[in-house]
């Protein structure tokens, strides 16, 4: 999967932060519960781990861009909190590198946690649900569930045999 | 060295992708459990449903690969049928062997599916060839997997007197290895891997973080069941959250009383462990991520097969023991038990 590219471990600068810190957060969350919602409809999340999400919080911080999503899973969809109240249930907070690590399943989440690259605070047990359902996705299914390109409508003679 | 000759590399599978990764990256068998207590990784959110499990057969088998089915828990009061449900189970989905941990569930196995290959789970804790002999008299156990406690030359000596195969523990977390038999977990929280299928649940673990600098990770503190385990400083290395792996204060000084986290590494070992006639070696870490399970098959394949290709020469990589440590526990790994000079 990630045979000639991987993701080094990397910090962005501190301005990107500062400047960060200082936009809008709500795309974050509108952008990250579009992805989930998507995974949701494929049935690439299984219904136990889903049950256990219902009417929890999120919050998930990218300290080197001073972004961070807020959201919550509810009735069947997730949802962007734009005014979240009080500490949520979960917190996944770490840079960029680390989430894209985690994300493109180059790096084992706990290896990053042992590290101290991630940091995981709230119920640990949704903690681990949330990363045993990510883990479970079958990326694999995942490319055959999006729809197909369109093939080109050119026949090269000399690729049919 | 010719490749047959090899033991099997035995990798865990925590779910479908984790599977697929021990089998596209050269495991010879994954092992693997239902999503509930009977097996001794019942965590939250992991392990396989129904259809993933029948999926995972397939792909396996597909690829040559083994499927051995854990179900090493101690089946609780009132609750036998689950056990056995859950090994009727794997019969039907045709795993190529059972690991069981609990005497009357291998008379059940034996009595019921007489054709069945049986292994006997570590959390069985038999450490003397006259145990694991008795589970092959008894129950035509077929291989066993030993607990990380022996020296190699031990391991050795049960090999040398058993019909049985030996499985033994090449890489992963260790804990105190009292496999089977530890309580610290009950102690700490009530609940066990013999008894709901996982040491320090996660609803007992809560992390709790000072704030920090910006860019660092601050302090934290681990506490199982409100028991502190440990204080990692700013950037300091975190383990599992076990009474095992935890600092005490121990008359006035603060150390790991019962042990520091570490991995297990035989990479070392290897050509010692293959000519003592160990049958199979098997990577711990069905709560792992598929991203480890593609990292620690990949280098143990590289190590056995660059055995097989040249016994005599063979050296341990650098590279390979990069890769293992970037996804161990704890600052160091060890050979464990393995080259203990005493007994």
């Amino acid at each position: 999967m990630n045979q000639g590219f991987s993701i080094p471990k990397f910090q962005l600068p501190g301005f990107v932060a500062r400047i960060g810190e200082k936009l809008p957060q709500w795309p974050h969350a509108v952008a990250l519960t579009t992805a989930l919602n998507a995974a949701v409809k494929l049935k690439l999340l299984p219904e136990d781990s889903l049950a256990a999400m219902e009417g929890k919080t999120f919050v998930v911080q990218v300290y080197d861009t001073g972004g961070q999503a807020a959201f919550t899973y509810r009735g069947g969809f997730f949802r962007p909190l734009f005014n979240p109240a009080g500490s949520p249930d979960l917190a996944f907070r770490a840079n960029l590198s680390a989430f894209l690590q985690v994300a493109t399943r180059q790096e084992d989440p706990d290896t990053l946690f042992f590290n101290r690259e991630l940091s995981i605070e709230g119920d640990t047990e949704l903690g681990l649900v949330v990363k045993n359902m990510l883990d479970a996705i079958d990326l694999t299914q995942l490319k055959l569930s999006l729809p197909q390109l369109p093939r080109l409508p050119i026949n090269l003679p000399f690729s049919q045999r | 060295m010719d490749r047959s000759s090899l033991p099997d590399l035995v990798c865990p599978a925590g779910s479908l992708p984790a599977l697929k990764a021990a089998v596209d990256n050269g495991a010879d068998a994954v092992y693997l459990g239902y999503k509930n207590d009977t097996n001794a990784r019942n965590f939250a959110g992991l392990n396989f449903d129904p259809k993933a499990m029948a999926d995972g057969v397939r792909y396996a088998h597909g690829k040559g690969c083994e499927v051995l089915m854990a179900i090493n828990t101690f089946p609780q009061p009132g609750r036998t049928a689950d056990w056995r449900a859950a090994v009727d189970g794997a019969v039907e989905l045709g795993v190529d062997a059972i690991i069981l941990a609990d005497v009357g569930l291998l008379d059940y196995a034996r009595n019921r599916h007489p054709q069945q290959r049986l292994h006997l789970s570590v959390q069985g804790s038999a450490t003397s060839y006259e145990a694991i002999n008795f589970a092959h008299r008894e129950f035509g156990v077929q291989r066993a997997v030993l607990p990380r406690v022996l020296t190699l030359a031990q391991v050795e000596h049960v090999i040398r007197n058993t019909p049985v195969e030996i499985e033994v523990f090449g890489f992963g977390s260790l804990c105190v290895m009292n496999e089977g038999r530890c309580w610290l977990s009950s102690y700490a929280t009530g609940e066990s891997p013999n008894t709901v299928g996982a040491c320090s649940p996660a609803k007992y673990v809560k992390w709790d973080k000072t704030p920090a600098a910006p860019g660092r990770p601050g302090q934290m503190e681990t506490r199982l069941n409100g028991i502190l385990i440990d204080r990692f400083a700013d950037d300091e290395p975190a383990g599992y959250p076990t009474l095992c792996k935890g600092r005490f204060e121990v008359q006035g000084e603060t150390y790991y009383a019962l042990e520091e986290p570490t991995s297990l590494n035989v990479l070392e070992i290897l050509p010692e462990i293959i000519k003592i006639g160990v049958k199979a070696i098997k990577v711990e870490g069905r709560q792992r991520s598929p991203a480890y399970v593609t990292q620690v098959t990949r280098t143990l394949r590289a190590a056995l097969d660059a055995l097989a290709n040249d016994s005599e020469r063979f050296h341990v990589k650098p590279t390979w023991q990069a890769e293992l440590a970037k996804v161990s526990e704890g600052n160091q790994a060890t050979l464990g038990a393995y080259n203990r000079p005493w007994r």
